[in-house]
């Protein structure tokens, strides 16, 4: 159950290099570079259209699910190259989880079955097993005490802010290394989010985090370090491109890029 | 499909902004005709219930189980009508056409609607469909000519020689070539269309969400059909094979063709038989009399309520998927 | 951990299911791929091949008679008289057919690889123009009766979408397009056949009307609903009544589409055998009489595929070509319209 390090030496840090996403033929966001600590929260922040989620997407390899999207560069989990041909998406994936902004249950299982999808997929049939894993994750995922009694109902009778919880807890059930979040909260009531973000920093102790959110507070509030990504209007049309990349506390007091400090002080965006 | 343009307003408002313009008229008419599309399945109905009244009240319900189907008088016997051959004809043919053809279509419209290269989708589509379109007459010309030939040489003897000896359903002698089982394959190929085009349908109607889930647990892609997308649309499929279910059952001309018209019920399924379709159409313009053709549409009418009742279900799934669809489903 | 040694333990067995499975709905697709080629093939190959000025002129001719008597032709069907010296085992199931080439019996060979092209060779004898005249005028009776009921419930359905009546509507056309076509064979033979004690060509285009209505109801209601609401509220605001604006201009507007409907529906009517069966009988002769028997193309596929005389077979191929053209024409040109439409707009 925990992640495959508990001290910080040990957890993977992802590298990103050049990192350049397509749709067809348009390359959407200018090649990124960027260090992302281990077990740390990063936020990737910026307008509408910067290509945030683009971007995030790319981490785990979702992002070419898209007809007629690809991603061109290195992604780098400890020292392994995701995008290496011999290392099969799927693979990726159970390493670097994805949490998505719509909470979402698998409609015809139950709360249970929603948290054990990824353990069957990998093979685990134990019942005993499963039920201790199974409890194990919605603990994390702060949910246990409210579904515990219920876990044979539908998933998708819960509310919106439990199901998000309940799409973390099937997240971290299969132990990834890196969870990704795309915008988590936006789909949800203000309590929702606190109680998530309470989840998030909490998680951070054993996973590394990255989080996409157009909400600038959110970042400020909970993530150690912060991407800054703007829009480029150039001739071939709009490209996203990485302005700034620092610690959470500096790029919002003391941002060194002058599109970062509009964009932070409302003025652009 | 339509952008919704005219809104959801009641028959009376509408009616009366119409007659603002003085439109009753309109509205009348329009209502007639629509009203004779509903009288045209009403007509049916009563039409058979009725003329099928002399050989309900004679027979009762055991008419259904009846094994003996001889409209004759002969000096040994006195005429017999039993529907269980025709009856019976029709369950196994159909039932041999859903269990062949089920699998297969709903492969077809998880090919067509997860996993066909996007510019094969049209064509191939079109060419499923094509599929159904084709009248029945020539699936029973070219199966009597063409397909059954080959069944006999290639399928139905070697299984008759080798299983049919332990199996009795299963037995030979396959001389005609024609029969239930033969009847039931050509069948199958005829309603793959009608099931492989409901299932894409459906299937094209899942959210993206539910498959992104998966692909984030690292499923393969065969495991996000199987696990997500399917069981999304489980209802929708089963209405979509009932409906299929529906058209084999009711199939005529192919089905005559090729069952061999035999009302002598034998344990091998490769032996002709009869379907209830078949039965009606040899010998509805020929009978012995009123309570020959009484029983003849007594028949029909159990193959109309059938068909009513399939054709209902499976409307009825296929709209609830559509609506919890429509609706964005909760997640 | 790297993320290639933290694979799953069934990993392997996962990515054969995948592949397995994939590859399986593509081989699903095939096998309905492949009897729609072999089915168009077949038909068009001896069907084709029977294609003459005569068939498309001439009417039913009797098989050939060599001396002025009837006769049998060489290859027809006599059961074997049983010899006498061979004792008959007193168990042994009987068997009638033993000993019969029954691909003979039919003139044309069963393709087992035996022998082929004997059916090609058959010539049709006469010519099907009866039939042909017969199915038109039958199922341009059908649609004359179905347009007004299709098209003008259509419109209900249309301008009043969500009400009960609409609902069942939809329904009743579900159910009549999907519906037995012997079921609409036997209400007509009930309700027009049997009380005027003759056959005709009207019973069978009013048997054709029950299942050409619903095709022409949904692919209008749809052509309809696609038209703009402006179109219709450009005609009201200058004071035009309802069904002014809805015949000067939603139907014209709509006229391809609906005219895709009918071809449908006409395709779909001349196709259908078994309604017919039991309402038109068919004839030998041309005639233009509908309130009598008359020849339709669908019935003599049916009534020729298993006549003893060759040329009859070649006939039934014919008529089954005719008929698929009919079907494949109609179906492609819609597709390319209907492409046309969408794209277009």
């Amino acid at each position: 159950m925990t992640a495959t390090a508990s001290a910080p030496n040990g957890a993977p840090a992802m590298t990103i290099n050049q990192l350049k996403p397509f749709y067809g033929k348009r390359q959407a966001v200018k090649a990124v570079d960027l260090v992302i600590d281990p077990l740390k929260i990063t936020a990737i922040i910026g307008p509408s259209g910067c290509g945030k989620s683009t971007v995030l997407r790319c981490l785990n390899r979702m992002h070419e699910t898209v007809l007629n999207a690809r991603a061109e560069g290195e992604v780098r989990l400890g020292d392994e190259n995701i995008y290496d041909p011999a290392i099969d998406p799927t693979l990726v994936r159970r390493k670097i989880g994805m949490v998505f902004q719509q909470p979402i249950a698998l409609r015809t299982r139950s709360i249970f079955e929603n948290v054990a999808v990824g353990l069957r997929l990998g093979g685990m049939n134990d019942k005993k097993r499963l039920a201790e894993r199974v409890e194990q994750s919605l603990r994390a995922a702060v949910l246990w005490d409210e579904v515990k009694d219920k876990l044979t109902d539908a998933g998708s009778a819960l509310s919106g802010g439990q199901q998000q919880r309940l799409s973390i807890a099937r997240t971290i059930a299969i132990a990834p290394d890196v969870i990704l979040f795309d915008e988590p909260c936006s789909a949800l009531d203000p309590i929702s989010t606190l109680k998530i973000e309470e989840l998030m920093v909490d998680l951070r102790r054993q996973y590394t985090i990255i989080i996409v959110t157009h909400n600038m507070q959110q970042a400020a509030r909970i993530s150690d370090k912060t991407a800054v990504f703007m829009v480029d209007r150039n001739e071939d049309g709009p490209q996203g491109v990485l302005v700034e990349y620092q610690a959470t506390r500096d790029v919002f007091t003391n941002p060194q890029d002058s599109r970062t400090e509009d964009y932070i002080s409302g003025r652009v965006g | 499909m339509a952008p919704a343009q005219t809104t959801r307003e009641g028959l009376w408002e509408r009616f009366e902004r119409r007659t603002q313009h003085g439109d009753a008229i309109f509205w009348g008419i329009t209502l007639f005709f629509a009203l004779i599309v509903i009288g045209l399945v009403v007509a049916i109905g009563v039409v058979i219930f009725n003329d099928s009244a002399l050989a309900r009240e004679k027979f009762g319900w055991g008419f259904l189980l009846g094994t003996d189907w001889s409209p004759i008088d002969t000096d040994i016997a006195p005429a017999s009508f039993g529907a269980w051959p025709a009856i019976r004809g029709t369950l196994f043919s159909a039932g041999i056409a859903v269990v062949l053809a089920a699998p297969i279509a709903v492969g077809i419209g998880i090919f067509l609607a997860e996993l066909c290269p996007v510019q094969l989708r049209t064509p191939l589509s079109f060419m499923v469909e094509l599929l159904a379109a084709i009248p029945s007459v020539i699936f029973g010309v070219w199966g009597v000519i063409v397909f059954v030939p080959f069944f006999t040489t290639y399928i139905a003897t070697p299984i008759s020689d080798t299983l049919g000896e332990s199996i009795p359903w299963l037995a030979g002698p396959v001389a005609t070539g024609r029969g239930i089982i033969v009847a039931g394959c050509v069948l199958a190929i005829m309603i793959l269309p009608t099931i492989a085009a409901i299932t894409r349908d459906v299937l094209s109607l899942v959210p993206n969400t539910q498959r992104e889930v998966l692909l984030a647990m690292g499923a393969t892609r065969w495991e996000v059909i199987w696990q997500a997308v399917i069981p999304y649309s489980r209802a929708g499929i089963i209405g979509g094979i009932m409906l299929g279910l529906g058209r084999a059952l009711g199939e005529t001309i192919a089905a005559t063709m090729l069952i061999g018209n035999s009302t002598r019920i034998e344990d091998s399924l490769f032996a002709p038989g009869v379907t209830a379709a078949s039965l009606i159409a040899n010998e509805l313009t020929n009978v012995n009399g009123p309570l020959h053709q009484s029983a003849l549409v007594s028949i029909a009418l159990v193959l109309f309520a059938i068909t009513f009742a399939l054709n209902l279900i499976a409307r009825l799934l296929i709209w609830y998927v559509n609506r919890g669809a429509a609706q964005g489903g909760r997640s | 951990m790297s993320i290639l040694s933290s694979a799953p333990a069934n990993y392997g067995q996962r990515k054969i299911v995948d592949y397995i499975m994939r590859g399986l709905t593509i081989v699903a697709t095939l096998i309905a791929i492949v009897p729609l080629v072999l089915i168009i093939g077949y038909v068009t190959v001896i069907g084709g091949g029977a294609m003459s000025i005569d068939f498309f002129t001439k009417t039913y001719e009797p098989p050939a008679m060599s001396d002025g008597g009837f006769s049998l032709p060489s290859n027809a069907v006599t059961l074997p008289t049983p010899d006498p010296a061979v004792p008959v085992d007193p168990n042994a199931t009987p068997d009638p057919f033993a000993g019969i080439d029954l691909g003979g019996a039919t003139g044309v060979t069963p393709v087992d690889g035996t022998q082929k092209g004997e059916a090609l060779s058959a010539k049709a004898q006469g010519g099907v123009l009866h039939a042909i005249i017969g199915t038109l005028l039958i199922t341009g009776a059908a649609l004359l009766f179905s347009l007004p009921i299709g098209i003008l419930a259509a419109v209900f359905l249309a301008e009043y979408p969500s009400n009960t009546i609409a609902t069942v509507v939809r329904f009743c056309t579900d159910l009549l397009s999907g519906a037995p076509s012997i079921i609409v064979g036997v209400t007509a033979y009930i309700l027009i056949v049997v009380p005027f004690r003759e056959f005709s060509g009207v019973a069978g285009a009013i048997a054709l009307t029950f299942l050409m209505v619903p095709t022409i109801t949904r692919t209008t209601e749809e052509v309809l609903k696609l038209v703009p609401e402006s179109t219709r509220e450009a005609a009201l605001a200058m004071g035009a009544p309802t069904w002014y604006s809805t015949f000067t201009v939603v139907i014209p507007a709509a006229i391809s589409g609906i005219v895709t409907g009918v071809m449908l529906a006409f395709a779909r009517g001349a196709g259908e055998t078994a309604p017919l069966i039991l309402t038109v009988l068919g004839s030998n002769v041309i005639s233009f009489n509908l309130l009598q028997p008359i020849a339709a193309l669908p019935l003599i596929t049916y009534r020729y595929t298993e006549s003893p005389f060759p040329g009859e077979n070649t006939q039934a191929w014919g008529s089954a070509f005719i008929l698929m053209m009919l079907v494949l024409v109609v179906n492609i040109a819609v597709r390319l319209a209907t492409r046309n439409r969408l794209s277009g707009r």
